[in-house]
């Protein structure tokens, strides 16, 4: 990864006494797809509202390629945003939007053309240009809004949940068009997103956030298989959290029995939390399992199957290609290197957030 | 059945409103003086009223007032609204709603009270408190038509403007002008309108020695009325159901429509 380009340090922001940020630092490196992700109210837009300019921090800095920028307007910042409802300048044709920044920064005609050109091939809507916002789709009303932003060459293109107002389909092709885009302008992207599926698709760094505080930053395998902490192992998929003891390193015992595991460094009889997958939960025969129960539920979802098994006085989600009827006796077994220890929340910041699930 | 008798009540409705207005244009094309007896086509009130040295000069004092008073309550309206885009819900609509008030209030208290408080502030009467107390009760008009549009404004188009590098004034100008235009339009249109046939207020702010045209008209009516008046009051009601015609016909009357 490129060095660090966008430095936010010790940012607070409060509307009407409910604070939204509490202390947040992040550090965003240069050509990178970072995404920040998290429910509604986290303090996510806040964040990129803060980097766009749109918002002042009520305390902390923002530091933009060595230089402080929490002071300065937007129409100032090397910077240019997407976002969430299009808000394409509607009286204007396609041409007119596109050219907008850079008529403002007096630039040649010949120029401007060649730009409106490059930048409608790009986002795969040549021969637009005299076409109004309204005639277009919510799909290419968004590709004309990523148009109109990255024509002015910014170093950072902000995303606020550009995708929310699409179809499931459109959303899917969008996301991958996004991605090619981030490599082809070799630009920094910050997107913003609810949506887990979106961010591990398209992001090379995710920034989970939860009530103001950064919950765990990393790469989208990191914050999928390794969750620090049961917000982000819940917000993030489908997952079996349950509380267990850490008998030693490598042994844990869930709900009564001993499973092998690959975590050290937490003590001896230690509680804690224990995330398993439900892909990662293994049905085989009541004798081959570590523990065994009963399937209780049973739904097809396409790709798999989504079975609730009652084992142990716990409902495990399981998720399997293969069906086990509702009424059969099962064994449950789960591979080492899948069990994910997590400590227990503490501190009263991190009691809160187990609250929220 | 029931279709005849409803055309029938209409018919009868329409009668009852228009019957009056109707008399004093077709007196104003009659050439005998008598109200009640029809001596022929004329148009000789029209042209004698042209003639007149008093109306003309009503009529340009009208005009000027109504123009200026459409301007500035314009302005002021409009930017009244854009301010209150940056307040809470609940103490916008207070404001809307103390706004509300002077049109709801009897034109005749409207009238005296200005007409003390100019007396109170020594602002001589005439063309300065007419113009003052036409803006007063144009403000409001003029709010009613604009706040839809603000309201329903996109911010985020502004904001796109200011990212894309616009300066505050320059993004106003390109993304909220535009779309609450149609709403400014129609507000300074009633306003005119407004302004054009009231008769209370300007009564009481005017002082002696000015006259407007509804002023004027009532003046000739208390020493005997002529038919030159029925030719003024027949122009004047067609000028504002012209213009009434214009605003319901504005874009901003037919997105409210949808």
């Amino acid at each position: 990864m490129g060095k660090s380009l966008i430095t936010l340090e010790h940012i607070s922001k409060s509307y009407d006494g409910q604070l939204i940020l509490d202390d947040l630092n992040l550090d965003i490196h240069e050509n990178s797809f970072v995404t920040l992700l998290g429910p509604s109210g986290c303090g996510k837009t806040t964040t990129l509202r803060i980097i766009g300019g749109f918002e002042k921090p009520d305390q902390g800095r923002v530091v933009f390629d060595g230089q402080d920028i929490t002071s300065l307007a937007p129409n100032k910042r090397q910077l240019n945003t997407v976002f969430q409802k299009y808000a394409l300048f509607t009286h204007m044709s396609i041409e007119e939007n596109i050219a907008f920044g850079l008529k403002i920064k007096n630039k040649p005609d010949s120029y401007i053309k060649d730009k409106i050109r490059y930048a409608l091939k790009l986002v795969n809507l040549e021969g637009f240009e005299k076409r109004m916002p309204d005639s277009l789709s919510g799909g290419q009303q968004q590709r004309i809004a990523i148009a109109r932003a990255i024509v002015n060459e910014p170093k950072v293109l902000l995303l606020d949940e550009p995708l929310g107002a699409l179809d499931l389909k459109m959303r899917q092709d969008m996301q991958y068009e996004l991605k090619r885009l981030k490599e082809e302008l070799g630009i920094t992207f910050i997107y913003v997103t609810h949506d887990q599926e979106e961010a591990l698709t398209m992001s090379d760094h995710i920034v989970v956030m939860n009530q103001g505080y950064i919950q765990q930053e990393g790469s989208p395998e990191t914050i999928y298989n390794e969750p620090e902490n049961a917000f982000v192992a819940d917000f993030i998929g489908d997952s079996n959290i349950i509380r267990a003891t850490m008998v030693r390193d490598e042994l844990v015992d869930i709900l009564g029995t001993k499973f092998a595991c690959v975590d050290k460094g937490f003590g001896e009889n230690k509680p804690v939390d224990v995330v398993i997958r439900p892909e990662d939960v293994e049905l085989v025969a009541p004798s081959e399992g570590t523990i065994s129960g009963v399937v209780t539920d049973l739904t097809f979802k396409g790709v798999h199957y989504e079975m609730d098994v009652e084992a142990c006085g716990y409902e495990w989600l399981v998720h399997s290609t293969r069906l086990s009827e509702v009424g059969t006796k099962v064994g449950i077994k789960v591979d080492p290197f899948n069990i994910q220890i997590m400590n227990v929340p503490v501190s009263e910041d991190e009691e809160a957030i187990s609250e929220t699930i | 059945m029931r279709k005849v008798f409803e055309k029938i009540y209409l018919g009868i409705i329409l009668i009852f409103m228009y019957a009056p207005i109707v008399t004093l244009i077709i007196l104003s094309f009659n050439s005998s003086k008598s109200r009640a007896k029809w001596g022929g086509f004329t148009l000789k009130w029209y042209t004698r009223l042209f003639s007149d040295q008093a109306v003309a000069s009503a009529l340009v004092n009208t005009l000027s007032i109504a123009v200026l008073a459409t301007i500035f309550s314009t302005i002021i309206g409009t930017i009244t609204c854009i301010a209150m885009i940056g307040l809470n819900s609940k103490l916008r609509s207070v404001i809307m709603g103390i706004t509300n008030i002077p049109m709801i209030n009897a034109d005749i208290v409207t009238g005296i009270s200005l007409m003390l408080l100019f007396r109170f502030l020594h602002i001589g009467s005439g063309f300065t408190t007419i113009l003052l107390a036409h803006i007063t009760f144009n403000i409001p008009f003029v709010m009613l038509s604009v706040m839809p549009r603000v309201k329903s404004l996109n911010f985020y188009v502004y904001e796109a403007a200011l990212d894309l590098g616009a300066t505050p004034l320059y993004a106003f100008r390109k993304t909220m002008l535009p779309d609450i235009m149609p709403g400014v339009v129609s507000g300074a249109l009633m306003a005119f309108t407004m302004s054009l046939d009231d008769f209370i207020i300007t009564y009481f702010t005017k002082g002696s020695g000015f006259e407007t045209l509804s002023t004027l008209i009532y003046n000739e009516v208390k020493r005997g009325i002529q038919p030159e008046i029925y030719a003024l009051s027949a122009i004047i009601f067609v000028v504002v159901l012209s213009l009434l015609m214009i605003i319901y016909r504005s874009p901003n009357n037919k997105t409210k429509e949808k």
